[in-house]
């Protein structure tokens, strides 16, 4: 009888936690959390491997991850892997950081003085809906197939979103903030650099962390079409070969560097604006 | 009285001036007079408060601040705003001193204004009891200190006019009470003339000298009440019977004003149809 009522106990004390943990914005432990994280990226790992190894589908079009692994090996050491991640992230990183460096002040200036705002906002947002890809064969016709095709496909991909978000950012920052600096007897100028841009610069790092992978996007349409080396170039010649492998494991290389890219933006963020994070 | 604050046939319209948000207001405010403002909502308490501030600037009319019109925000009138006027990335201390790092870049302040200053803000800092959260970020205070944290920030530059736009607002009724008795305390002792507006009558009575009542559409001055307490508030003399005659009063002009009535029999009337459905 009290193995009985242990049993009873331990059943409702199981129910309990399993409820507490489905309550609406609750909170999930440490490890839970782990579990549960870990949980949703071996499943899909799981069933790939079933249905690769299953015989249901054939191996020319679903490689098992074993095969995906394998090519990556083989990758690595006969071809060369290193040196297509290398120039793809560089084409990444220049045409980034061209688009950022050029968005940042431009944003801070629409989102701050009307005028500015009335000159070149229209004008944004009625390029931004210009397929960027459209533009290919007319930057491959005005700069040539070098390096800097591939950057400017990546710039004009990234750089008309970016001015628009990051002036969005800027006038998102809160109107009593600046009316208190004017109270104080702060200058135009002092409100821009003591105020607005310190107050953006978490949403502005945010909004530079979401369109780095769109950044990747255009990489990946760039290669495809004007290149001769890189990831995506690689994915493309791959399909030309019936290597479904190689482009299994170009896209998953590309997921992997865009997760770590994306958790060095979170780190930054952490880094460089502790009030956010202390509670 | 020293008139510090004089509002002169002050007008203020919006939209294509349809919107009249000030009619024709006149008034004079006294050097460290401590004055309040109330009225139902759409009077133009803020908008007044705004003007005076620099925000705004007038349709018409002039105000003056010791004989002098004023054009934009300046040093000499501080705000303090309802919330979120605080910088959440400087900490308490930096944020009081936010008025130093404007100053600092001016060429006719010398360093030992800026020692002073820095020794103020300490002063600033014992005396709104922040000294223990010197270091915090603002997000890591309740709302109560948040508020300490502006108005300190305010005072720092020793500002002759304060201007509070509904300080305390957002703060229970318990926190409230011990900031009245604080922002009296530095009326006293900084010599400052605060306009002080607010939506609570109780607030308005205990903590000023005058209470102005607005009143809408369009935005105006009904009346004055001087208030008759003695100089030096306690938290008791809300019970007095003077005090809640003159609330009574007040809130009987707002209610007047503002063109509701707690209708009786039209109550009765829109509960009527429901009694007779059960």
């Amino acid at each position: 009888m009290s193995t009985d009522k242990t049993c009873q106990l331990l059943q409702r004390s199981v129910i309990s936690g399993w409820n507490a943990l489905w309550v609406i914005r609750g909170h999930l432990g440490h490890r839970v959390y782990l579990l549960f994280a870990l949980t949703g990226m071996l499943l899909p790992l799981a069933a790939w491997w079933w249905l690769s190894g299953s015989g249901m589908m054939d191996k020319v079009f679903m490689p098992g991850p074993v095969d995906v692994l394998l090519r990556l090996y083989s990758w690595f050491n006969d071809d060369n892997l290193l040196g297509d991640m290398w120039i793809s992230t560089y084409r990444v990183a220049a045409g980034f950081t061209l688009s950022a460096i050029l968005a940042i002040p431009l944003g801070i200036m629409i989102g701050t003085y009307r005028p500015v705002q009335a000159l070149l906002e229209p004008l944004t947002d009625f390029i931004r809906y210009m397929p960027a890809v459209a533009f290919i064969p007319l930057v491959m016709l005005w700069v040539g197939i070098d390096e800097s095709s591939k950057i400017a496909i990546i710039f004009i991909g990234t750089f008309f979103q970016m001015v628009l978000m990051i002036a969005e950012d800027v006038r998102r920052v809160p109107i009593t903030q600046i009316e208190a600096a004017q109270t104080m007897g702060a200058t135009r100028s002092e409100i821009v650099s003591l105020v607005i841009i310190p107050s953006v610069k978490p949403a502005l790092l945010d909004t530079l962390r979401i369109t780095m992978g769109w950044a990747w996007t255009y990489l990946v349409v760039a290669e495809l079409v004007a290149a001769n080396s890189g990831l995506g170039y690689a994915i493309l010649r791959a399909q030309r070969f019936m290597q479904t492998d190689k482009i299994f494991a170009g896209i998953i290389l590309i997921g992997l560097i865009g997760l770590a890219i994306d958790q060095l933006f979170r780190w930054l963020h952490r880094k460089n604006f502790p009030w956010l994070y202390k509670k | 009285m020293d008139i510090k604050i004089n509002i002169e046939t002050a007008c203020k319209t919006f939209g294509d001036g349809n919107i009249i948000a000030l009619q024709e207001v006149n008034l004079n405010i006294g050097s460290n007079e401590f004055v309040t403002f109330v009225g139902a909502s759409g009077c133009g308490k803020s908008t007044l408060l705004r003007c005076i501030g620099g925000l705004e600037t007038l349709s018409s009319g002039s105000i003056n601040v010791d004989g002098a019109p004023i054009s934009g925000p300046g040093v000499d009138r501080a705000m303090v705003f309802q919330h979120y006027s605080l910088y959440p990335w400087l900490t308490v201390i930096d944020n009081i001193k936010f008025t130093r790092l404007l100053q600092i870049n001016r060429e006719d302040i010398t360093s030992a204004d800026v020692e002073t200053a820095s020794g103020r803000a300490d002063a600033l800092l014992d005396l709104m009891g922040l000294n223990h959260v010197r270091d915090a970020y603002p997000n890591q205070l309740s709302g109560g200190m948040q508020q300490r944290v502006a108005i300190a920030r305010a005072l720092l530059p020793r500002p002759q006019i304060l201007l509070m736009d509904e300080p305390f607002g957002a703060l229970d009724a318990q926190t409230r009470e011990v900031m009245h008795d604080m922002i009296l305390h530095v009326s006293k002792l900084e010599k400052t003339t605060i306009v002080f507006v607010t939506h609570d009558v109780e607030e308005a009575i205990y903590l000023g000298q005058r209470v102005v009542v607005m009143a809408p559409r369009p935005g105006r001055i009904d009346s004055i009440c001087p208030v008759n307490l003695p100089a030096q508030r306690n938290q008791d003399m809300k019970l007095s019977p003077e005090f809640m005659q003159q609330k009574k009063t007040i809130l009987t002009r707002i209610r007047e004003t503002a063109g509701m009535h707690t209708d009786l029999e039209l109550l009765a009337r829109m509960t009527r149809p429901a009694e007779t459905n059960q």
